[in-house]
């Protein structure tokens, strides 16, 4: 038996689809548009068109959350990370998601909720006034738009590597795709399609782990194999992470413990508007809190369609993949490819087609999230507040729907840029951790503290920010800096963003407390509802127990800490 | 998600399972009736015929269950 995975090498393509897989990919575009088509009649209000009528289900708003944040990019990235670093990458599901997730549907989930604000730079406006969302609003419309233009760069690259596809052609045919289905739907079409997204993620990369697992012998015998061909430590989590130098992503564990699990992780999953708009479509003040829950309970799950494949490719696979400059070189494959290999090694004709809709339905799930945040903060938070002040509802809508296109549009733009010039998706991907580091700082000290003042909240925001990219440039230009800025010169890139998004937090924290003391704050009565102490939260006493966000977070958590244990 | 008249999520997505399921399912009975000269690593498994079978199934009681017309 002639074997797929050397033979598909052949050609200037890893793969080549049947007529069966182009069905399948022709069939699910067809879907996503008739989702959109027919939810066009249900977004004619402000509130359907960017909160989806406030109606969903703790199941959709917290399927539809985790979808948001599981483009391609995020499973092809990672897989290629955990066969480059082993299961260390499993980091960024777990201590890296898990904590914050639970602690935005229990804790902060009930200010954002109740304030009844349609985004996070609008609860900033009611807590801190307009200066601080102005700041946050611009700063998020101006990333959310690059990275999804990056984002979809990445995407038609991926598909011209592993389907020989043109770049324009896969660029335009996604983009247009999205534009039409969230232009007319809003964000219930976009809330629709990450959940179908979402199961056809799973339907075709599921099969990958379990046939690897097959191949490979079970787990000791892939750990086995894994320390032959790499390291011992790359299977495990915890146990090498006393030294900088102990292990392949060169981090110390109170980098992942404190700037990955506390200050990156939080200020992703509580404050990037991009995930929390979702949440904020759910139906009631449970769902909201429930919708977290659920999508933690789901990302514990997720190592298993991306880290595992990554780690049965350095036990599987016959050739060694490197990095992609060494790739381009000798001609061989690169860390990215992974993922798309190990779906060739396992799936032939019909499956391959389903895992390729995976990938393409984790890319428009990316970018539909990405236009859908941009298009509320562009109309809410910046038309509205800044340019047009009073107008109608349908009037919103109307620019909410053009904000849509003009975000397509831009990113689109975004990706040819970036087709001309490589280097700006380093840059940029930089840039966007610069605000979200510090924003975390700024929401979490207005949501728990009543001192904090608007004052202390805008330069709170605006030093974070400073900082983070100043930070960022002293090491650029000066490499040794990085023995201050990550605590040791052995630290990679990543360690690098860690201490950078710690220290930025930490910047943000000291100047708002410090401006709030010496500043006058808002009486309590204007707090109410957006501040803890200041707010009634609605109790769950008379609920069964079965029913209490509570109760499922303390499960995810048991569960969370045996998967760290197990995998130490 | 239904109590306006709108179809469900679930329906859509066992609409898409079941098609999924079907066209997988098909494509494996094919390769087994004409075996490709170049085949995927455990092929003997035939995993497009019991995955495609399984997302075929899942997608069809979906379909049933949140059936827009029923009552």
């Amino acid at each position: 038996m002639m074997n797929l995975s050397l033979a598909m090498f052949a050609g200037d393509r890893l793969v080549r689809l049947a007529p069966v897989d182009l069905v399948i990919v022709v069939f699910y575009f067809v879907l996503v548009l008739a989702i959109g088509f027919y939810l066009k009649g249900r977004s004619n209000t402000g509130e359907d068109f960017f909160l989806a009528g406030r109606e969903m289900t703790a199941w959709i708003a917290g399927l539809s959350f985790l979808s948001a944040n599981l483009g391609a990019l995020e499973l092809m990235g990672w897989a290629a990370a955990s066969y480059q670093y082993g299961i260390l990458a499993a980091h960024w599901y777990w201590i890296g998601a898990i904590p914050a997730m639970l602690f935005l549907g229990l804790v902060m989930m009930p200010f954002y909720y109740i304030s009844k604000t349609h985004s996070v730079p609008g609860y900033l406006k009611l807590r801190f006034g307009e200066a601080s969302r102005a700041l946050s609003a611009i700063s998020f419309a101006f990333m959310t738009v690059l990275m999804s233009g990056i984002n979809m760069y990445a995407m038609a690259l991926v598909m011209k590597v592993v389907l020989g596809w043109d770049i324009n052609f896969s660029i335009w045919i996604s983009s247009v795709t999205v534009a039409v289905y969230v232009t007319l739907g809003g964000l219930r079409s976009a809330i629709f399609n990450e959940v179908l997204q979402f199961i056809l993620i799973w339907a075709g990369a599921l099969l990958i782990p379990i046939l690897g697992l097959i191949e490979a012998g079970g787990w000791k015998a892939l750990q086995l194999k894994v320390a032959q061909n790499a390291s011992v430590e790359y299977t495990h989590l915890w146990s090498t992470l006393g030294s900088f130098k102990d292990n392949p992503m060169g981090i110390h564990w109170t980098g992942i413990v404190f700037g990955l699990g506390f200050v990156i992780s939080f200020a992703y999953w509580t404050t990037d508007f991009l995930v929390v708009q979702r949440v904020l479509a759910a139906k009631d003040l449970r769902a909201a809190k429930m919708a977290p829950i659920i999508g933690a309970a789901f990302k514990m799950f997720v190592p298993f369609i991306v880290i595992l494949p990554g780690l049965l490719g350095l036990a599987v696979l016959p050739m060694k993949l490197t990095g992609e400059a060494a790739a381009v070189a000798s001609g061989g494959h690169s860390y990215n490819e992974v993922l798309p290999l190990m779906l060739a090694r396992y799936c032939g004709p019909g499956l391959l087609g389903l895992g390729i809709t995976a990938l393409i339905a984790g890319f428009m799930s990316g970018m539909a999230g990405n236009v859908s945040a941009f298009s509320t903060v562009w109309t809410y938070d910046i038309y509205k507040a800044l340019i047009k002040k009073k107008a109608t509802d349908a009037h919103y809508v109307l620019m909410g729907r053009w904000s849509t296109i003009l975000g397509v549009l831009i990113s689109i733009g975004t990706a040819y840029l970036v087709m001309q010039f490589l280097s700006i998706m380093d840059y940029v991907q930089a840039l966007f951790s610069f605000f979200v580091a510090p924003l975390f700082g700024t929401v979490i000290l207005g949501m728990l503290w009543k001192r904090a003042t608007a004052a202390g909240g805008f330069w709170g925001l605006l030093a974070g920010t400073v900082s983070s990219v100043g930070m960022w440039a002293w090491v650029k230009f000066d490499p040794t800096a990085l023995r201050y800025v990550a605590l040791s010169s052995d630290a990679k890139d990543m360690a690098e963003n860690m201490y950078r998004g710690l220290w930025s937090w930490i910047i943000c924290v000291v100047v708002t407390v410090a401006v709030s003391m010496v500043t006058k704050p808002k009486p309590e009565s204007e707090l109410v509802g957006l501040v803890y102490g200041a707010t009634e939260i609605p109790t769950e006493a008379q609920v069964p127990l079965y029913h209490k966000p509570a109760f499922w977070a303390v499960v995810v958590a048991i569960v969370f800490i045996a998967l760290n244990v197990m995998f130490w | 998600m239904r109590s306006d008249g709108t179809i469900s999520i679930w329906f859509f997505i066992g609409v898409s399972l079941l098609v999924n399921g079907v066209l997988i399912f098909g494509a494996g009975l094919y390769q087994i009736s004409h075996p490709p000269a170049v085949k995927v690593v455990l092929y003997d498994l035939h995993a497009s015929v019991w995955w495609g079978g399984v997302l075929a199934i899942i997608g069809l009681l979906y379909c049933i269950r949140y059936n827009p017309n029923r009552a």
